[in-house]
């Protein structure tokens, strides 16, 4: 942590670009080396990591410009990024934190103190909605953060202490399981669920996983057996298995548990699809906010390499060979998108493709490619070794099996539920401790706010589809805000290739400011309305299709907490001459009365 | 899964664009077909011969549902997204035709959705048509006339986005950029040199040059080049040769955009500036 390994000399930056491709030549990761070396990636390492990858320079930078955790100027020696989700962000303990750490601390969100010993900023929700507020210090997760915890960290940055002598209950990160169902109730040994495969055939396995119904657990439900068999058939000098660990859907952390400790069974289940679909190689691809998971991973993967259920010849099968590489994202929502994922694997930006043609034949490096959800995976690997009827005794006709729902919000005991597909909200609610529910959000912000006339609905395919995402909002929540928040998160998280999204998310969120501000009237309602319907219908991707969903349910179902901020004429302007002189209130350090214009 | 899949070999290979038949071959875009027939769907990104790109979705219409079960991939977006099920929308110049296909084209709706996403590319830019040397040549303004585009009804982003002279011959002004990617794939596709590319994401995104300063000048870019003559606004202007072409003479003055085959006629009026 001393500042002078800081300058960046050319056998420096040699040396880091050496040692991050002894380890892995997949661009984030040497980027990731030269962030947490240099504090930014300097020019120079550019065009040398440009000359030594085969690379051009302009790839490099607008991949170094596409993700939220690289930096092209020089972040703090402590680089804090407080959470702004709605469940874990810096405001949901009622205070501001953000504000409150910039202030102790001297230093402007996304600044970096003069000194180079700081910089605060924040970030999309990094899956810690069960904890609390929660932060990113070099991008290890503190969570369960108050005011008080806020002061001792801002201490310890002054103090200069390096965070390996930071008290280590701040880093501790709970499973906070609170009801298990089919796939964590069931204990599963490493390797069962592959010998079951290797008895049963890969043919009859195939059609255990299409008969169990199992459809992919990322929200979207395509069936898994089908997706399998469309990958298999396809014609491929290669074939992969992905992973989609890029939980980014705030409120979302159920893949978190998985990952945390039910790794062996997510890559057995890829083992199982590989070994049917003919892949050699697979990839889990971890959100960069999950990398404090990383080691713990590669100990699994080296403990399934020692006991063969990775490698060649696995189980002694010599037409099964496979093993499972991890990619670790570097902030950016849209890589949960499949082909944005696929993208991003690649070593791109993540801007999802034109499909046809889709991953199943033309995927990672243009080969048939699996991609499926962390649970799905999970799933796969327990049908592989119960079979279907086993997991068709769980969930309903169209949506066998269980849901892992990660629970955050206005309630006693937020965590991970897993339940039977068909559970109804207000069951839900009740098993979670939540009281005077004013709505939830299903399934996050790209999913639906239901308000309480709705309770009755149930979770799963034929209703209300979720990837997991279940936030609770009480009586006493402002709702218009959390529909800000929502989005403000879909413009910061556009990739900015369709025009509909790119300006649409913006032109949303804007108007939702001057709304939410007061100075709204019915007329930026009806433009709300006009701009929702055209983003969610002519987007390019399930990004630009579901942003508008919050401010839509909100308008359909809460039309109140937007008329009460509507000013009382027909029309405001969109210019606000009193907000346009704080940048000269700012420059000559007044806020006294006679500045302002009212 | 695949335009081969759907099609039924024993079908005439025709779609049907706003009641209209019209014959295509296998492995065309709705796009390709269209033009190929002399129908006009509006469009910024797309330039026959190019990769198609289905970023500025201008090009969007809307496919009748009866064909909605083959696609596995619309179910799945039906049923996250609960999308309108009476039809789909989907970018003309990507999407495969397929036999059967009653698409919508040039309807009232159709056009007031691309008006809107005309007046969205308008005010995320620094676009000042009097001042700009582009004006009359311009495709984004030809195609807001077109649309009946009369204001940008959205207030303006005013964006700071750099100019970038450094290059003896060619212009970047990047406020005028629509981030439609036709020099970057000119660039790739036909002069073989990768020149421009993307960086950054949402409002931020912004185009890029492919050198070790990140300058016009430091790269391998030339005059005869196809990138610098593709742009479509006058994001990239070729030096000493403004205003040659008198306003009143200009493409757009003597032609329509709808006009099928106009890319030759675009090109060959920057190169050869004396009419």
């Amino acid at each position: 942590m001393s500042p002078t390994n800081r300058t960046v000399t050319s056998e420096h930056v040699n040396t880091v670009i050496a040692d991050a491709c002894s380890q892995s030549n997949h661009l984030l990761h040497i980027l990731h080396q030269l962030q947490q070396q240099f504090l930014h990636i300097p020019d120079e390492a550019v065009r040398k990591v440009s000359a030594r990858l085969g690379l051009s320079v302009s790839q490099i930078e607008s991949v170094i410009e596409f993700y939220s955790f690289f930096y092209k100027s020089q972040c703090g020696r402590y680089n804090i990024l407080l959470s702004n989700c709605t469940s874990c962000g810096y405001q949901t303990g009622g205070e501001n934190l953000l504000h409150m750490f910039g202030q102790r601390l001297g230093v402007v969100s996304g600044k970096t103190r003069a000194d180079g010993l700081v910089s605060i900023g924040e970030t999309s929700c990094i899956g810690m909605c069960d904890h609390g507020a929660a932060l990113l210090v070099n991008g290890t997760p503190i969570a369960r953060l108050d005011a008080k915890r806020i002061m001792h960290i801002a201490d310890m940055i002054e103090s200069e202490t390096p965070l390996a002598d930071w008290p280590a209950e701040w880093f501790r990160i709970d499973d906070n399981i609170r009801i298990s169902g089919l796939l964590l109730k069931n204990a599963f040994a490493a390797g069962d669920g592959m010998r079951a495969l290797l008895t049963r055939g890969a043919d009859n396995t195939l059609a255990e996983i299409t008969q169990s119904g199992l459809r992919g657990r990322g929200g979207a439900g395509f069936s898994a057996g089908m997706k399998w068999k469309f990958c298999r058939e396809a014609q491929g000098k290669a074939h992969y298995v992905v992973c989609n660990a890029d939980e980014g859907e705030p409120g979302t952390f159920k893949d978190r548990i998985l990952l945390h400790s039910h790794a062996d069974t997510v890559f057995e289940g890829m083992a199982v699809c590989a070994s049917i679909i003919g892949a050699e190689q697979g990839y889990l691809y971890l959100r960069g906010e999950y990398r404090y998971l990383l080691p713990q991973l590669q100990a699994v993967l080296a403990h399934r390499r020692e006991l063969g259920l990775l490698g060649s010849n696995i189980l002694g099968d010599p037409e099964f060979n496979f093993d499972i590489g991890i990619v670790v994202g570097a902030g950016a929502y849209i890589c949960g998108e499949e082909s944005a994922l696929i993208e991003s694997l690649e070593g791109k930006r993540g801007v999802p493709r034109n499909r046809p043609p889709f991953p199943v034949t033309h995927g990672y490096l243009g080969q048939p490619t699996v991609v499926n959800n962390v649970e799905t995976f999970a799933a796969a690997a327990h049908i592989a070794l119960r079979g279907s009827a086993w997991f068709r005794t769980t969930g309903t006709q169209q949506s066998a099996g269980s849901k892992i729902l990660s629970i955050s919000g206005d309630c006693a005991a937020p965590g991970i539920y897993e339940y039977p597909f068909g559970v109804s909200i207000q069951q839900v609610l009740d098993d979670c401790g939540a009281k005077d529910v004013q709505a939830v959000q299903v399934g996050g912000p790209s999913g639906a706010l239901i308000d309480k006339s709705k309770f009755n609905r149930k979770l799963g395919f034929e209703d209300l589809p979720t990837g997991g995402s279940f936030m609770v909002f009480g009586e006493k929540r402002d709702l218009l805000k959390i529909i800000v928040n929502f989005a403000h998160f879909f413009a910061h998280e556009s990739c900015g290739f369709c025009t509909p999204c790119r300006v649409g998310t913006t032109l949303l969120k804007n108007g939702l400011d001057k709304i939410a501000g007061g100075h709204g009237t019915q007329y930026d309602l009806d433009e709300m309305k006009r701009m929702g319907a055209l983003i969610k219908r002519r987007s390019h991707c399930g990004l630009g299709q579901t942003a508008a969903n919050p401010i839509l349910d909100g308008l359909q179902r809460f039309p109140h907490i937007f008329a009460q901020r509507l000013a009382h004429s027909d029309f405001e302007p969109d210019f606000d001459l009193d907000a346009a002189l704080q940048e000269a209130r700012q420059i000559t350090h007044r806020d006294d009365a006679a500045a302002h214009l009212e | 899964m695949s335009a081969e899949t759907n099609q039924n070999s024993t079908a005439p290979n025709t779609i049907s664009i706003d009641g209209r038949e019209i014959p295509f071959k296998a492995g065309q875009t709705i796009m390709d077909a269209a033009l190929a027939a002399g129908v006009y769907i509006p469009h910024l990104c797309h330039r026959p011969g190019l990769t198609p790109h289905g970023s500025c979705k201008l090009c969007t219409v809307d496919i009748a549902s009866r064909d909605f079960a083959s696609h596995n991939s619309d179910r799945r977006v039906q049923i996250k997204f609960s999308v309108d099920a009476d039809s789909r929308s989907v970018s003309a110049c990507t999407a495969p035709a397929i036999a059967g296909q009653q698409i919508s084209n040039n309807t009232p709706a159709l056009n007031e959705v691309r008006k809107t996403i005309t007046q969205m590319l308008f005010i995320e830019g620094n676009h000042l048509c009097p001042s700009c040397e582009k004006s009359g040549n311009c495709t984004l303004q030809a195609v807001a006339y077109h649309l009946g585009m009369l204001d940008g009804h959205f207030p303006q982003f005013f964006p700071h986005r750099e100019v970038d002279a450094s290059h003896p011959t060619v212009m970047l002004d990047r406020d005028r950029c629509i981030l439609c990617e036709l020099c970057v794939r000119a660039s790739r596709e036909v002069d073989g040199k990768n020149v421009f590319a993307i960086a950054g994401r949402g409002t931020t995104a912004h185009l890029i040059v492919n050198s070790p300063s990140g300058k016009l000048a430091d790269s391998g870019l030339e005059t005869g080049d196809m990138a610098v003559h593709i742009c479509p606004v006058g994001a990239i202007l070729i030096k000493e040769h403004g205003y040659e072409v008198p306003i009143g003479r200009r493409t757009f003055d003597l032609h329509q955009v709808g006009e099928i085959g106009l890319e030759k006629i675009v090109l060959a009026k920057t190169r050869h500036t004396d009419e």
